[in-house]
């Protein structure tokens, strides 16, 4: 196929996937459909205080989900799989630094975000300068951080919350609105501005779209990517602290679900795992989506084995809808 | 200098045509620790004993390696083995635990994994869904399925399916019976025109697609066989277990990965080989046996585990890669 027919079909390719509908949209549709569906099935679901106790689950996916969308934007298969360990980690040392005491809370702050950041960095570092694909390189560090969830619990559920989180957490702080939400908002802005208005954010879709590009166009890629990893791992450590001061103490294993739920978010959100493309406002109906979709799964007077079938069966259709490859038919 | 350019060239064409042997190497190296720290680790028995537990993981390796040399990926596979373990069990106490029943319902079990591959090929390949998050999906789905057939853990498997299992058959263990099965799969599969297929579509789809290739059709079939062979891992572990739990498997996904990693084969597809894919699941067993056998405090077990999975896993790319070079 000589290069400019394919030019012409790859032009031609983007008008019709312009006028497939917007995820965004479809997002926010669908999460208005459940709602209604849901206040169908137990009437009080779609409640003002039932929306915002859905609201705060989110937020803590949705931070999560922050840094997935960052390393994922980043391209190269970016994906990172040791999320799950870090929020764990994260809401174990925080809940131990901090032991209930509210003086303990910046120095639990500091201990996670750097703790995440140096995770971060070394999962940067073993893909850019080792040259480990991603998904390789955070499944080992996922390994790693397991183990040492194991060493530092050794064996007993330790760690309080500070009564100053958890009311951030859970109740309300402005207009009736509890902290997190607020603080995931804010996250939100932050997350827009620096995608779209600063030089690091045109860079990361830059490396992500086409790295030699990028390259030669002068981005340093390899510190850029390490970065994107350092952020995830930030992310992932504040919402461990969420976490903490939700349950009030840390138990074992709490970010396991998020490693693969916020991958979902991300592409439920638009952003295709080949990078490149896509921002932080879709991620973030996305992990909503989810949340409300799994609460009106347990608000159905169903098993266990019923909901996961739902819930299996759901994504595939929400992925049906939007989150499809490229077509081999150019 | 030109010894050195002719020693490299040496070892690309090694590793051109034998992608496994740093996985090979890796795999004699922690043999060797094994016996240094517990001599007695390298006696028949606790050899079998390996086997008997990894067998599983070697199945599985197996299994990812077919999808990843097509560039997917498989995140279902755990809980394919998990649904067909549970399969198994509750179709041999509908049949009743006579010797034909337990064969068919090994049967039974095969056919529910190849079907499971089925639908993942037809979700990833058909649909044109991106493998990561569409197998997730299939994976709950199929954990759902798995609790439906049997919601708690427990129930147990006739004595005849473990004792198999564990036993001699002719004076040989049977493990090796079934380790000389895999090795002739491997083999076997190594040489059919689907694995090139598989292969070409891994290393260039487009291409693939272009030259005339079936693309979907041959990415629908390497799920396909992923899931039969994650049934096989699930015959395996049902005899290791001589029980069913609808969450067997889930855990070991990740680690089917982290195998196929350390025998040599890229994620990014075109280049695999299914003997290393089986290398790397006992490298994962060995690297845990001697984590053991060196008195790690046990607290402490799972992170030097973990540390020295991903040492072997950097290890490992590192050196292919600078051999590339």
């Amino acid at each position: 196929m000589s290069s400019s027919t394919a030019q012409f079909l790859t032009k031609a390719r983007s008008h019709i996937t312009n006028l497939s509908p917007n995820p965004l949209i479809v997002a926010l549709c669908l999460i208005a459909g459940l709602l209604v569906v849901g206040e169908f099935l137990s009437p009080g679901f779609a409640s003002l205080p039932q929306i915002l106790r859905l609201l705060v689950v989110a937020s803590i996916l949705g931070i999560v989900a922050a840094g997935q969308n960052l390393v994922i934007l980043g391209g190269r298969e970016g994906i990172d799989l040791s999320v799950g360990g870090i929020v764990s980690l994260s809401a174990i040392i925080a809940g131990n630094v901090m032991s209930g005491a509210d003086i303990g809370i910046l120095p639990a702050i500091i201990a996670c975000l750097a703790i995440g950041g140096f995770i971060g960095f070394l999962n940067g570092v073993g893909v850019t300068f080792l040259g480990i694909p991603p998904l390789v390189m955070t499944l080992g560090m996922l390994g790693v951080l397991q183990g040492l969830l194991v060493v530092v619990r050794q064996g007993i559920p330790s760690g309080l919350a500070a009564p100053a989180l958890s009311s951030f957490v859970a109740s309300p702080l402005l207009f009736g609105v509890p902290g997190i939400i607020w603080l995931w908002l804010m996250i939100g802005l932050l997350m827009a501005l620096l995608l779209h208005r600063t030089v690091l954010g045109y860079r990361i879709y830059a490396i992500g779209a086409n790295e030699n590009a990028a390259k030669m166009a002068g981005v340093p890629v390899r510190v850029v990517r390490i970065s994107l990893f350092m952020m995830s791992g930030m992310f992932s450590a504040i919402a461990g602290m969420c976490i903490l001061g939700y349950s009030g103490s840390s138990f074992a294993n709490v970010g396991d679900q998020y490693m693969l739920a916020s991958i979902i978010a991300v592409v439920l959100g638009g952003t295709p795992l080949a990078g490149g493309k896509g921002g932080y406002t879709g991620t973030m109906t996305g992990a909503v989506l989810l949340v409300v979709l799994q609460s009106i799964l347990t608000t159905l007077n169903i098993d266990e084995a019923g909901r996961q079938i739902a819930f299996g069966g759901t994504l595939l259709l929400l992925m049906v809808f939007y989150g499809r490859g490229q077509s081999l038919r150019i | 200098m030109d010894a050195t350019l002719t020693s490299r060239g040496n070892w690309q064409s090694i590793l051109g045509r034998y992608p496994f042997v740093p996985a090979l190497i890796i795999l004699i190296m922690l043999l060797v620790f094994n016996g240094m720290a517990e001599p007695n680790s390298l006696s028949f028995r606790s050899v079998n004993g390996l086997f008997k537990t990894y067998m599983a993981l070697m199945f599985l390796a197996v299994a990812q390696t077919l999808v990843v040399s097509a560039a997917d990926v498989d995140l279902s596979l755990g809980a394919i083995l998990s649904l067909v373990n549970v399969t198994v069990v509750t179709t041999i106490g509908v049949f009743g635990d006579g010797p034909l029943a337990i064969v068919a319902a090994c049967l039974v079990g095969v056919f529910v994994g190849f079907l499971c591959g089925l639908l993942n090929g037809f979700v990833v390949a058909g649909l044109n869904l991106q493998p990561i998050v569409a197998t997730f999906a299939t994976g709950v789905l199929f954990t759902g399925i798995a609790l439906w057939v049997l919601p708690v853990a427990g129930m147990p498997v006739p004595s005849a399916y473990w004792r198999l299992y564990g036993g001699s058959v002719l004076g040989i263990p049977f493990i090796y019976y079934i380790l000389a099965g895999l090795g002739l799969a491997i083999f076997l599969i190594s040489r059919t025109t689907l694995m090139v297929k598989i292969l070409a579509v891994g290393d260039d789809q487009q291409g693939a697609f272009q030259s005339g290739l079936p693309v979907t059709r041959i990415r629908i079939s390497a799920y396909a066989y992923c899931g039969v062979f994650s049934a096989f891992a699930a015959l395996c572990i049902t005899g290791d277990t001589a029980s069913g739990d609808p969450l067997v498997g889930n855990a070991m996904t990740l680690y089917s990965i982290a195998a196929v990693v350390l025998g040599g084969t890229a994620l990014s597809g075109g280049k695999a080989t299914l003997l290393g894919a089986a290398i790397g699941a006992l490298t994962i067993g060995l690297i845990n046996s001697l984590v053991f056998f060196v008195g790690t405090p046990s607290e402490w077990q799972n992170l030097v585990q973990g540390m020295s999975i991903l040492v072997a896993l950097m290890l490992g790319i590192f050196v292919s890669r600078r051999v590339e070079q």
